[in-house]
């Protein structure tokens, strides 16, 4: 149960805490500060890992914190504290309010107490009862590592699995307050293949929020095929010849390239860095006409969505890019007060002990018109990008991401597997090349690191076509 | 509560519910930060963390897990409960015990605990800091990341059979990444990172000095032409490579089968006989050093490489109980317990006959790429098959003159490199992960877009 056991002046999940939350706002208020937000969770996860034939980990986890933000003009002190009494949270909002250097010589703003109650959880709160067992999760994994052993080569397999269930409570002095239950449950398949000196791995994740039964309804079978076949396709590829070339890149997960060379660009905390080089171009043409950009948290069960955003607010669904024209950057409260670019629900963090900051939800580049066909045959000499490993863009812009399972095109056609490619570019730069979109969007789920800790988000895209980018081989 | 009644908070609720035998690793903490922009503060924070990892072993001796940040007493009941229940799925393959040196004498030097700055005077300090940062040169128009903050933290470790470690710390960190732009070029941007065991241990102002000497250098910047290079690694980039390749020493991978050694790779030869490598957990600058890992197991120096060969794996119990050795000092707590290096050392061993000494990368003359640093770690590298691509900030070093490159990456296989290393300088580095004199390696593929 999630429902922790209460004492007088603590904080009561699943219960009523208008009255203490209240009095802690009205509290930092009467010091000084502008705005006051508590956000509150008690979360129960547990994974469970599978090598081989054996479980060989099971790691329940649980905790309670609250991370309080205090706002004065456009600074804000951010205090975190396993401490949910009352006189824990005024300690930390004394504290925050203290590191700030705020005398109560200027009056904050006002509050007029807290609004009615939204509570999101009311649906959510049986699906502890719902998620698999760990005997369930236990028996299906080792089925599915079971079914990655399709022959002698492949030398390790692994299965992992995991469930997040977050509690929030969230109230700040503009008068919001929400409940809300998140669930997200993870589950991925690695393989390594080996013969003599070659060595190849191969691995798939899948995941979903709010939907307890995902896990039963997973194909296994599908994924293990998957999984191993890619092994299996790049045990004796070749390393791909470095250069400048075409690539097409497979839709899914393929979007962690627009996720990393363009969405970490239109979070508002690059704005406030000064780190964007798209700061001062919206409603100009940032890409290729063919590229439409989305960013929502509203796709129901995808891994990135979220009924309420960690600063209260319902997501949106927000157009970055139309047809190539900048639209809309991704905004969070310090970011609409900093950058005066309206929230767009997109205010994330990894739990308590982090300030929400803007961050992506479910981010993708919109289907075109193109077969996946029509892209490779308009290559004569390129690199099709079939599975994409991680990325990361630099503080001026430069992006890079492994390929995990590449293959050469040459005369239109694909033709040798190919290993050790890297893709590496600026955002700006690629983003008009972007030429061609195909008709097979897909949304594929991961999580994302930056400022405020590890979120769960989804990337995707249809296949793309680029018509010139380096790829780093040897 | 402090350490010693946590402990025996524990003990108590493990003998209300009939637990026989259990260990606890813990740690509390305390941190501040800040973080400037252009004079201002921008983000002020603190955080106070408990985090406490419960394991219990049941009737039939198999282990079960719970991790918490609730140490009340409610919590700990039920962290145990948790535990005890997850003991039902506990490694029948692999068993784990406590550590056999648990209780071994630890090597506690002087302590290094300093006083709290203060929030206020974190901030003073990193003002001014950011001022000098951006007045060191016109090009220089922002520090976008910046960052000082200070830590107290205690680790613990304690179990049933009366093992009992302590270990109180403090540690700060400040960094400066500064942007430079100038007319019609890129923006380019550098940085530097200095630990210490409190702020006055830090040299604000060679990070400062550091931060702007390197943003500038990389101002003028040219493309690289793809080709095979001789390669100059910075002591800071040649740590990267070997820790992030630190699964060739490791017990664990080799156990999982991700590691490019096996048992029997002790004594391979894997680099020149000058190249001696050494896990140095409690070495002097080793600011985030523990007497004691995740099992209580004393931490220890211990050599990886001797003289080009592979020396010695790093074990937790289990896995040095499966190599029938004793364990290194080297564990995490966890459900699987898991196994990393602490502090890599990198020195030239007395058998240096086979390099070329006339490389030195202050006056060497010819053509070569000085990797100052390694990016996306994570992204560009693959363990378990020896192979990297990572995209790096260097130099090319041409007729006497250098350029910063721009956009390049640096590829090879682990193995390769270290057959190939064609020289180790004399004078070593110490860094924020380790210590390293510079390291030369022949005819790595670099790719530019020239």
């Amino acid at each position: 149960m999630l429902s922790s056991q209460i004492k007088s002046n603590e904080i009561v999940f699943g219960g009523c805490n208008k009255d203490l939350l209240e009095e802690i706002i009205f509290f930092g208020i009467g010091l000084g500060a502008d705005f006051v937000e508590i956000f509150i969770e008690n979360t129960d996860n547990s994974s469970v890992l599978a090598e081989e034939d054996f479980i060989t980990s099971v790691s329940p986890s649980f905790g309670r914190g609250a991370g309080i933000r205090i706002f004065k003009e456009k600074k804000d002190g951010f205090v975190s504290t396993n401490d949910l009494t009352k006189h824990g949270l005024m300690r930390s909002v004394s504290q925050a309010i203290e590191m700030l250097d705020i005398t109560n010589n200027k009056k904050g703003e006002a509050f007029s107490g807290l609004n009615e109650h939204r509570d999101y959880s009311l649906s959510k709160k049986k699906w502890i009862n719902e998620v698999p067992s760990i005997h369930e999760i236990s028996e299906k994994l080792l089925v599915s590592t079971k079914s990655l052993k399709k022959n002698d080569k492949i030398i390790t397999r692994k299965g992992s699995y995991s469930r997040n269930l977050q509690e929030v409570i969230i109230a700040s002095s503009d008068g919001t307050y929400v409940s809300d239950i998140r669930l997200h449950q993870t589950v991925g398949l690695n393989v390594i293949a080996s013969d003599a000196q070659y060595r190849s791995s191969g691995s798939r994740r899948f995941g979903s929020s709010g939907m307890p039964n995902e896990f039963r309804l997973w194909n296994h079978e599908k994924a293990a095929n998957e999984v191993f076949e890619s092994s299996m396709n790049m045990l004796y590829a070749d390393y791909v010849d470095a250069g400048q070339m075409p690539v097409v890149l497979a839709n899914k997960f393929g979007g962690v390239i627009f996720h990393e060379a363009c969405g970490h660009l239109l979070e508002t905390t690059q704005i406030e860095r000064g780190t964007t080089p798209f700061e001062n171009k919206l409603n100009e043409k940032i890409a290729h006409e063919s590229v439409t950009a989305i960013d929502e948290g509203i796709s129901e069960g995808s891994f990135g969505s979220l009924s309420v955003d960690d600063e209260g607010m319902e997501p949106e669904k927000s157009v970055l890019i139309k047809n190539g024209i900048l639209k809309k950057f991704i905004s969070d409260r310090a970011g609409e007060l900093r950058t005066g670019h309206k929230r767009t629900g997109s205010g994330r963090r990894q739990n308590y002990s982090f300030a929400a900051a803007s961050r992506m939800r479910n981010t993708y580049i919109a289907k075109g018109e193109h077969s996946k066909e029509d892209l490779i045959n308009s290559i004569s000499d390129g690199l099709y990008c079939k599975s994409m490993g991680g990325g990361s863009v630099g503080a001026t812009g430069q992006f890079n991401f492994a390929v995990e399972e590449g293959y050469l095109i040459k005369n239109g056609k694909l033709t040798n597997p190919v290993k050790g490619a890297t893709l590496i570019g600026e955002a700006k730069e690629v983003m008009p090349k972007i030429s061609m979109c195909g008709n097979d969007l897909e949304l594929a789920p991961g999580f994302c690191g930056s400022i405020s800790g590890s979120v769960n988000v989804t990337v995707g895209q249809p296949h793309i076509k680029v018509d010139s980018i380096t790829v780093g081989g040897r | 509560m402090d350490s010693r009644e946590i402990t025996t908070q524990i003990s108590k609720a493990a003998d209300f519910l009939n637990i026989k035998k259990w260990d606890y690793g813990a740690s509390f903490s305390n941190d501040y930060s800040v973080q400037v922009d252009k004079g201002e503060a921008k983000q002020l924070k603190a955080s106070q963390k408990q985090i406490l990892t419960l394991r219990v072993w049941n009737e039939s001796n198999l282990v079960g897990i719970t991790t918490t940040s609730d140490i009340s007493e409610s919590g700990i009941k039920k962290a145990l409960n948790q535990a005890n229940i997850a003991s039902e799925f506990g490694n029948k393959n692999e068993r784990t015990e406590f550590s056999p040196l648990a209780k071994d004498p630890i090597e506690v030097k002087e302590s290094k605990k300093r006083n709290p700055f203060g929030i206020k005077k974190l901030l003073m300090l990193l003002r001014e800091a950011e001022v000098k940062l951006i007045e060191s040169h016109e090009s220089i128009k922002s520090v976008p990341y910046n960052g000082l903050s200070e830590s107290f933290y205690e680790r613990v470790y304690a179990n049933s059979e009366g093992a009992f470690r302590s270990h109180n710390k403090s540690q700060a960190a400040l960094y400066l990444y500064a942007r430079a732009e100038e007319k019609n070029k890129k923006p380019r941007s550098s940085g530097s990172v200095k630990l210490g065991y409190g702020v006055e241990d830090i040299d604000i102002e060679s990070c400062i000095k550091d931060a702007s000497n390197k943003t500038i250098s990389h101002l003028n910047y040219s493309s690289i032409r793809t080709d095979k290079y001789l390669i100059c690694f910075s002591p800071e980039s040649f740590l990267t490579i070997i820790n992030a390749f630190s699964s060739m020493f490791n017990a664990r991978s080799i156990l999982d089968g991700v590691s490019l050694s096996n048992k029997n790779s002790i004594g391979e030869k894997l680099s020149t006989e000058a190249l001696n490598i050494y896990d140095d957990g409690l070495h002097e600058h080793n600011i985030s050093s523990s007497p004691f890992d995740g099992e209580g197991t004393p931490t220890k120096r211990l050599c990886l490489i001797n003289k080009g060969r592979i020396e010695n794996f790093i074990h937790s119990e289990s896995t040095a109980r499966i190599f029938k050795t004793i364990p290194t000092g080297h564990a995490g707590l966890g459900s699987k317990v898991s196994v990393s290096p602490d502090w890599i050392v990198v020195e030239k061993s007395e058998e240096n006959f086979d390099l070329n000494t006339s490389l030195d990368h202050s006056t060497y003359e010819g053509e070569f790429v000085y990797i100052e640093e390694l990016n996306a770690i994570h992204a560009g590298v693959k363990a378990s098959q020896g192979s990297f691509s990572l995209p790096f900030d260097g130099w090319l070093y041409k007729n006497g003159k250098k350029i910063s490159i721009e956009s390049a990456t640096v590829a090879g296989d682990i193995k390769y490199l270290l057959k190939n290393i064609v020289n180790i300088e004399s004078s070593k580095e110490v860094t924020t992960s380790g210590i390293s004199p510079h390291i030369w390696v022949d005819e790595l593929s670099i790719t530019g877009d020239a």
